[in-house]
């Protein structure tokens, strides 16, 4: 077992650990991400030329697309070591078995079948490497009559019964913002790619992990399956956007979320907004705020019309309430208590330069996160891998590359 | 399952051996060790005999509280099943001497109280370590452990627009909107989950314990990390798009002929534009310059979403889903939690699991979903529905710390052990009426159980999870028996 360091927190929590990373697009990468970003060793395999579509996806600085510039790309590959290889090719399939063979992990998201089909699926692996853990994230799953099928993220969360009960009753189902389900199932298959090795230490052995993104969703939907279960209910969306508590109340400049509750009654909540209308009778109990929801939004909309957002939601917190606030990328930004965890990082990447991006996931005392090194150019470590590891010279490399196998 | 030398082994589950105490409630951590017990890991849920959770008190069966209503919450079922219970008073001195002697026997303790309460309790992580030196803790918060706001007090429905979420969500030109979950605690749940896991292997190597801090806040904000660079980089903070989105043309969510049903269809590439407009018989416009790429699909999306609209405005959202991804073109029915159950794919997947719930808990046989992720040397699934409350504080007590059941009925006597709420307020049902009058449901299926025996087309009867014990034995099976076979020594690696 070698490692980078001596220093058992400079290798991370997952130093010892080697992780062949056959991913592309979001949940994937974002599964190897959380490996690598707590110190696991990564090596993505991308293709020749191309590479992971991810690097087409932007954002980019000043929109003007480039490979190695595209944002989350970026921050989805963060630690990783990158390498290319043509899977379509018998002799590059070849140099992936060999990359197996020294990895205890393999992370895959092709097709249902692909792997298979490139002898790199876990029967295969494991018969040379029987403590192998191999990955699979797919949408639907290995199996089932939908194991073909497409998706987009839309798809995930129509599918996932999460898009059905967002949005406006009499409206179209709403999709949550950008690219939920992908991180879900990515933050799954990590815990998931754990398990298993974890177990291995007990058995020695490895196993093969079925992650579908559908499954992920329906798995975090919160009881939500469970009013039909339990009473026979069909959950919907929501009656109205506005216009009763806990429903986010425009601001001078923004949103509002004026929370009644964390212990605090409607009396200490007329008081922290200083607005005395709120105690007439008719807002008394909660059956009344139902009975006059309308006028009780009308005196709220004009309460909250011309103060700024953050200063209703620390005086609500002030007063032990848990008021909230919709914040935009600009607010996260600017956020005191994000700076204060030193929440915000750079990057420093070879051709994109100096990128602020989100840092750590969560905080680990004795083995932090750590940014050690940008997302990878594309065929970055070619040389470190395939000469360091698997024994070619610079020579073999061109004459590989010449033939296009990496 | 495999076959060592022609005999089937079953394999243990992964997580078989790894004991974990969980003073959580509701979703956060619960959810996240519920993903670990579901794997094999000992959880045990550590609750108070005097104030129950959340979930315990959230949509009953039927609407019916039964005798002993803080065991019928469905909320609660569907997070800590696989789990043992205890119900411990740490207000008192004698419960948290029972909780620093269970620390000894543990690998982990999860808990997601606001930060000032553990260090109330006088069970912080300096206090914990210094009685097992490898202990790995997680403190899940809403803002983190430390800074200006780590006392804020934060739930689901409010994190989800101060991460940054609602702002991205909403219909086009609309106002930010939430979904109808706590929905920062899913995706913390499962990063809670790597997050211990990640600590395990850091013990297995160095024999270590630590701390984890985890704020939903910073995760919530990491997942929308795109638009966040975007603002770094291009000084842009973005909007809400209802469902289009910038790379994916067209993109939308349309009516199909039952009540309230949709189909979500997405286009990649041009190659997915000609087949779409093949299937929804209009082959003409994959030559029209109305829409001869993804710019002028954008441009002109509104006429495309008309278009769309007349096709799929005459068929159910699944036999629109079916046509068009025979096609090749990425397209979902928007699936109720109903038709979640029914859904053949996840039939065939056996996701959802049927449980018996024990006698006690007058629930009777439910489905729940099972596990998140499917292996291939075991069937993780629903061994235990989740337990009562203190359910387990005889078994586990006297397995771990040897305590004899004279000893156990003199605290459960004095109120540091329960069974039952001591502030047994009435139960509040939140059921059918409520959820009717705020509009969150279509009126209940008396029928519905006969529709969920109807699963897979037959009224054959789902594979059974194994029986659990009757409520006079308490013979936990993946609990104190195992445990009395357990030193506290850490696992060997």
């Amino acid at each position: 077992m070698s490692l980078e360091s001596n220093d058992p927190a400079k290798n991370g929590a997952l130093g010892h650990l080697k992780v062949l990373d056959l991913t592309h697009h979001i949940a994937g990468p974002f599964c190897t991400k959380l490996l690598a970003d707590f110190g696991a060793e990564v090596i993505k395999v991308e293709r020749p030329g191309s590479g992971d579509p991810a690097r087409r996806f932007g954002p980019f600085p000043g929109d003007v697309p480039h490979p190695e510039k595209s944002g989350i790309f970026l921050y989805l590959n963060t630690n990783k070591r990158g390498v290319t290889l043509n899977l379509k090719s018998p002799a590059g399939l070849n140099l992936a078995r060999d990359l197996a063979r020294q990895a205890d992990i393999v992370v895959e998201s092709f097709r249902p079948g692909v792997l298979a089909c490139l002898g790199l699926d876990y029967e295969t692996l494991s018969k040379e490497n029987p403590r192998l853990v191999v990955v699979s994230i797919s949408n639907f799953g290995q199996t089932g009559p939908y194991r073909d099928y497409r998706a987009t993220e839309i798809v995930e969360q129509a599918m996932g019964g999460l898009m059905y009960t967002t949005g406006l009753n009499q409206r179209e189902p709403l999709k949550e913002a950008l690219a939920q389900g992908q991180y879900w199932a990515g933050a799954l298959a990590a815990a998931a790619t754990l398990t298993s090795v974890v177990g291995g230490r007990m058995t020695g052995q490895g196993d093969h992990v079925d992650v579908s993104i559908q499954e992920c969703i329906a798995s975090g939907l919160q009881s939500t399956i469970m009013w039909y279960s339990f009473m026979g209910v069909e959950r919907r969306r929501q009656a109205r956007a506005a216009g009763g508590l806990n429903y986010m109340f425009p601001c001078k400049d923004g949103y509002v979320v004026p929370m009644v509750g964390g212990g605090q009654s409607w009396e200490v909540f007329a008081n922290c907004l200083e607005t005395e209308e709120l105690l007439a009778p008719q807002f008394a109990t909660q059956i009344d705020r139902l009975k006059n929801a309308e006028e009780l939004n009308n005196l709220l909309v004009n309460r909250f019309r011309d103060s700024s957002k953050h200063e209703i939601f620390h005086r609500g917190q002030e007063w032990g309430m848990q008021f909230g606030l919709v914040q935009s990328p600009a607010d996260l930004a600017a956020c005191p208590q994000l700076e204060s965890r030193d929440f915000w990082r750079t990057m420093d990447h070879p051709e994109a330069g100096k990128i602020g991006l989100p840092g750590p996931l969560f905080r680990m005392s004795a083995s932090p996160w750590q940014l050690r090194r940008p997302a990878p150019t594309l065929g970055q470590h070619n040389e470190e891998v395939y000469c360091g590891r698997l024994g070619y010279s610079r020579e073999d490399l061109a004459v590989l590359a010449r033939t296009e196998v990496i | 399952m495999e076959a060592v030398d022609g005999v089937a082994r079953v394999r243990p589950l992964p997580l078989a051996g790894i004991r974990i105490l969980e003073p959580g409630q509701n979703l956060a951590v619960p959810l996240g060790t519920r993903l670990l017990a579901d794997m094999g890991a000992e959880i045990i849920k550590i609750e108070s005999p005097t104030k129950i959770e959340n979930g315990r008190t959230l949509y009953y069966p039927d609407d019916n509280p039964g005798k002993r209503h803080w065991n019928q919450g469905a909320f609660y079922h569907e997070a800590s099943r696989n789990k043992l219970g205890l119900a411990i008073d740490l207000n008192t001195v004698e419960g948290k001497d029972l909780f620093k002697e269970l620390v000894k026997t543990a690998d982990v303790v999860a808990e997601n109280f606001t930060p000032r309460v553990m260090k109330n309790f006088g069970l912080e992580y300096e206090t914990l370590r210094a009685i097992r030196p490898d202990i790995i803790m997680l403190s899940n918060t809403g803002f983190g452990s430390t800074g200006p706001w780590a006392n804020y007090k934060a739930m689901g429905m409010t994190l989800e627009p101060i991460s940054g979420l609602s702002h991205f969500t909403g219909y086009l030109g609309g106002m930010p909107m939430r979904t109808a979950i706590a929905y920062t605690d899913s995706p913390a749940a499962m990063v809670n989950a790597f997050a211990i896991l990640a600590a395990l292997e850091f013990r297995s190597r160095t024999g270590q314990g630590q701390w984890i801090d985890l704020s939903m806040y910073e995760l919530g904000a990491s997942l929308i990390s795109e638009a966040v660079m975007d603002y770094f980089m291009n000084g842009r903070t973005g909007g809400r798009m209802g469902n289009r989105e910038p790379l994916l043309a067209p993109q939308g969510c349309y009516r199909c002929t039952g009540r309230d049903q949709w189909v979500a269809v997405s286009v990649e590439n041009e190659p997915q534009w000609v087949s779409l407009c093949r299937v929804i018989g209009r082959p003409e416009l994959a030559a029209d310059p109305l829409f001869s790429n993804a710019v002028a699909r954008k441009k002109h999306h509104d006429e495309l979403d008309v278009i769309i609209q007349e096709w799929t405005g005459s068929r159910d959202h699944y036999e629109a889903m079916h046509r068009l991804q025979e096609a090749g073109i990425p397209a979902g029915a928007v699936l109720t939690n109903k038709e979640m159950l029914l859904d053949p794919h996840l039939f065939a997947r056996g996701f959802f699991q049927e449980v018996q719930h024990p006698a006690d808990q007058e629930v009777g046989r439910r489905l729940h979903p099972g596990a998140a992720w499917k292996i291939e040397s075991a069937s993780p699934g629903i061994r235990n529905a989740a337990p009562s409350l203190g359910q387990d504080n005889q078994s586990v007590l006297t397995a771990l710390l040897g305590i004899t059941a004279e000893r156990i009925r003199g605290l459960e006597g004095a109120g540091i052990l329960g069974d039952a709420p001591r502030r047994q307020e009435r139960p509040r049902v939140r059921g059918v009426e409520e959820l009717s009058a705020a509009g969150s449901i279509w009126p209940p299926d008396p029928g519905y159980k006969l529709v969920l025996q109807e699963r897979g087309g037959s009224r054959k009867e789902q594979p059974l999870s194994p029986p659990t014990a009757a409520p006079e034995k308490k013979q936990s099976t993946n609990g104190a028996s195992k445990a009395r076979n357990m030193s506290s020594e850490p696992r060997q690696v």
